[in-house]
């Protein structure tokens, strides 16, 4: 799908119906707090079917960007348009699943009825329910693999089931767009792997694009056609063989960084100021983003 | 007559109890309508973390309702102003836990100092005084009737339309801004609406009591259920069988009616939690059999 040479040429203008498909199309945009500017310059087109990762370090703005892309967050400078159009204005038509633990504890919330809310949880006004809103439900759950759970209420569920709900609540709408942060984290790995699998599956089944931030890119290496690779310094934009090599990080950090490659696993090693690093890891250096050991 | 069967005495005796019955009938039914309105309400307290913020705003409500005493007019309608003034201040600078938790321990003390001020400048009956802090049978007149039964109307019908996006934003803030839902307005929407249930507990409960309506109930169905439509029936039909359960123990004595109403609501709480399946981490255990799918 994505264009491999990529920093992804400008399409004509970003008016209203010139873009051709892109379902999310970032154009110099800018974000700063106050004097601090978080990103700038960043020119992104994602499309139907694109699985673009978003890496970087912590306060690189992996969820500044998160939070513009939802239309909660204004750019300082630049556009963007999310199919088409404000960010603002396509809340139901993006399937996004937030960071963990953002569902309230005290809420007695049984996974269907996350999912219902990936529905209809927007809408004022009493409502029936309706044996069809449930077979719905029941069929969201089916494809995520949490029917066995449908019933439990969400503080119950381990991390990985909950995961899997998430996902659901997600795809309820059926989205253009599945907007994913952080997902794999405090998962283990064979978790990982399910949650991967499924948004992969996804894209493929359903051409959804799909922009995955994440601290870490071994889990979904082989899935990725683009990084967006966010740093302190800068940014880079391009296919993981472009932006993962150790010039590509030592310019962007303006640090000697090593990127070491093994058979389907990257490691980065010397980032400064990198992410917390899961305390399962194996590591005599410091070893950054996209380590898994 | 021993020491032990006066007190007896005191809390129950059904003397003439036919006659007492038609008197509070009124009563029954303002505590129907309470018990609807704050099982309904307890519902999203729960949900939404809210316990202190109901205790805060109903000393505002004692303010306002003394106030009202002192100056002569509807205490009901006093009740409701300081409600709604409190809901209102804690719903606009509380957004954050942290920051509301602070502003209600902030409001709620001078609430209180204000209420004492107006009681101890009051010259009519003391128990009228002390009826607001701790309940009583209101022989609920007419006019009062209709505030209570028209402000419930409000409540119920405010809480039907804001249900669905309140109960979204209340569990899942995150998604449900990203959605679209107005996840502050609703905020503060919910906060005047609890304003309004918490003046009406008030009236039955006392402004020191109103937790045993407003937030008992609900704590106690979320013990049994996690279903949607349960949760808020069963808070609901534990609210008022708390608050009826109370004015029917009550009429018989000559001990304020909220003893009975705390009383019930507590042994229900108490029921529902050794007997409920959630809540606990217990549970969490038992259920590990079936949580790693291939």
């Amino acid at each position: 799908m994505s264009a491999p040479g990529t920093v992804s040429v400008p399409r004509a203008r970003h008016d209203e119906g010139a873009n051709d498909a892109a379902v999310i199309s970032l154009r110099g945009a800018a974000l700063s707090y106050g004097d601090r500017s978080v990103w700038s310059g960043l020119e992104l087109d994602v499309y139907p079917g694109d699985f673009v990762a978003v890496l970087g370090p912590n306060g690189a703005g992996k969820t500044s960007l998160v939070r513009a892309l939802l239309g909660r967050q204004p750019l300082s400078a630049g556009t963007l348009t999310v199919l088409g159009r404000s960010p603002r204005e396509t809340g139901r038509e993006i399937g996004y699943i937030p960071q963990q633990a953002a569902v309230s504890a005290h809420a007695m919330l049984r996974a269907r009825d996350l999912v219902r809310f990936g529905i209809d949880g927007q809408r004022f006004g009493p409502r029936p329910r309706t044996a069809a809103a449930r077979r719905q439900v029941d069929e969201i759950l089916e494809s995520v693999g949490a029917s066995s759970y449908a019933d439990v209420p969400l503080s119950l569920l381990s991390g990985g089931e909950r995961q899997r709900v998430r996902i659901a609540q997600a795809l309820a709408t059926d989205p253009q767009l599945l907007l994913c942060d952080e997902p794999l984290l405090s998962l283990d790995l064979h978790h990982q792997r399910a949650v991967t699998r499924l948004v992969d599956a996804r894209r493929r089944s359903h051409g959804t694009a799909v922009v995955f931030v994440t601290h870490e890119i071994n889990p979904v290496l082989g899935l990725v056609d683009r990084l967006l690779y966010l740093a302190d310094g800068g940014h880079r934009v391009g296919t993981p063989e472009q932006v993962l090599t150790s010039e590509s990080l030592s310019t962007l950090y303006g640090t000697q960084i090593d990127v070491v490659r093994t058979p389907g696993r990257i490691v980065v090693v010397g980032a400064p100021d990198g992410p917390a690093t899961p305390a399962h890891h194996t590591h005599a250096t410091r070893a950054t983003d996209g380590v898994r050991p | 007559m021993t020491i032990a069967d006066g007190i007896w005495h005191q809390i129950f005796s059904f003397d003439h109890y036919g006659e007492l019955l038609t008197l509070v009938r009124n009563s029954l039914v303002a505590g129907a309508a309470l018990g609807l309105v704050g099982g309904l309400a307890g519902v999203f307290v729960i949900m939404r973390d809210l316990p202190f913020a109901v205790h805060g705003i109903s000393e505002l409500s004692f303010a306002g309702a003394s106030a009202a005493l002192l100056l002569g007019t509807n205490i009901v309608a006093g009740s409701i102003t300081g409600s709604l003034l409190a809901a209102g201040v804690i719903g606009i600078l509380g957004t954050r836990a942290r920051d509301r938790n602070s502003v209600i321990g902030i409001i709620m003390p001078f609430g209180l100092g204000l209420g004492v001020l107006f009681l101890a400048l009051y010259k009519g009956r003391a128990a009228n005084k002390f009826g607001l802090l701790t309940g009583q049978i209101v022989a609920v007149d007419t006019p009062q009737m209709a505030w209570l039964l028209s402000t419930s109307v409000v409540v119920v019908i405010a809480l039907a339309v804001i249900w669905r996006p309140l109960a979204f934003a209340s569990a899942d803030p995150d998604v449900a801004e990203a959605r679209g839902v107005p996840v502050r307005g609703l905020s503060i929407a919910f906060m005047l609406v609890l304003g309004l249930a918490v003046a009406l507990s008030v009236q039955v409960v006392g402004a020191l009591l109103v937790l045993s309506l407003v937030t008992t109930p609900a704590a106690a169905a979320a013990r049994v259920t996690a279903s949607p439509v349960l949760l808020p029936a069963l808070s609901v039909l534990f609210a008022i069988a708390s608050i009826e359960g109370g004015i029917l123990l009550a009429l018989g004595s000559s001990i304020p009616i909220s003893p009975y109403v705390t009383t019930i609501s507590f042994t229900i709480y108490v029921v529902c939690r050794l007997t409920g399946r959630y809540g606990t981490r217990g549970r969490g255990a038992r259920r590990r059999s079936v949580a790693q799918p291939a």
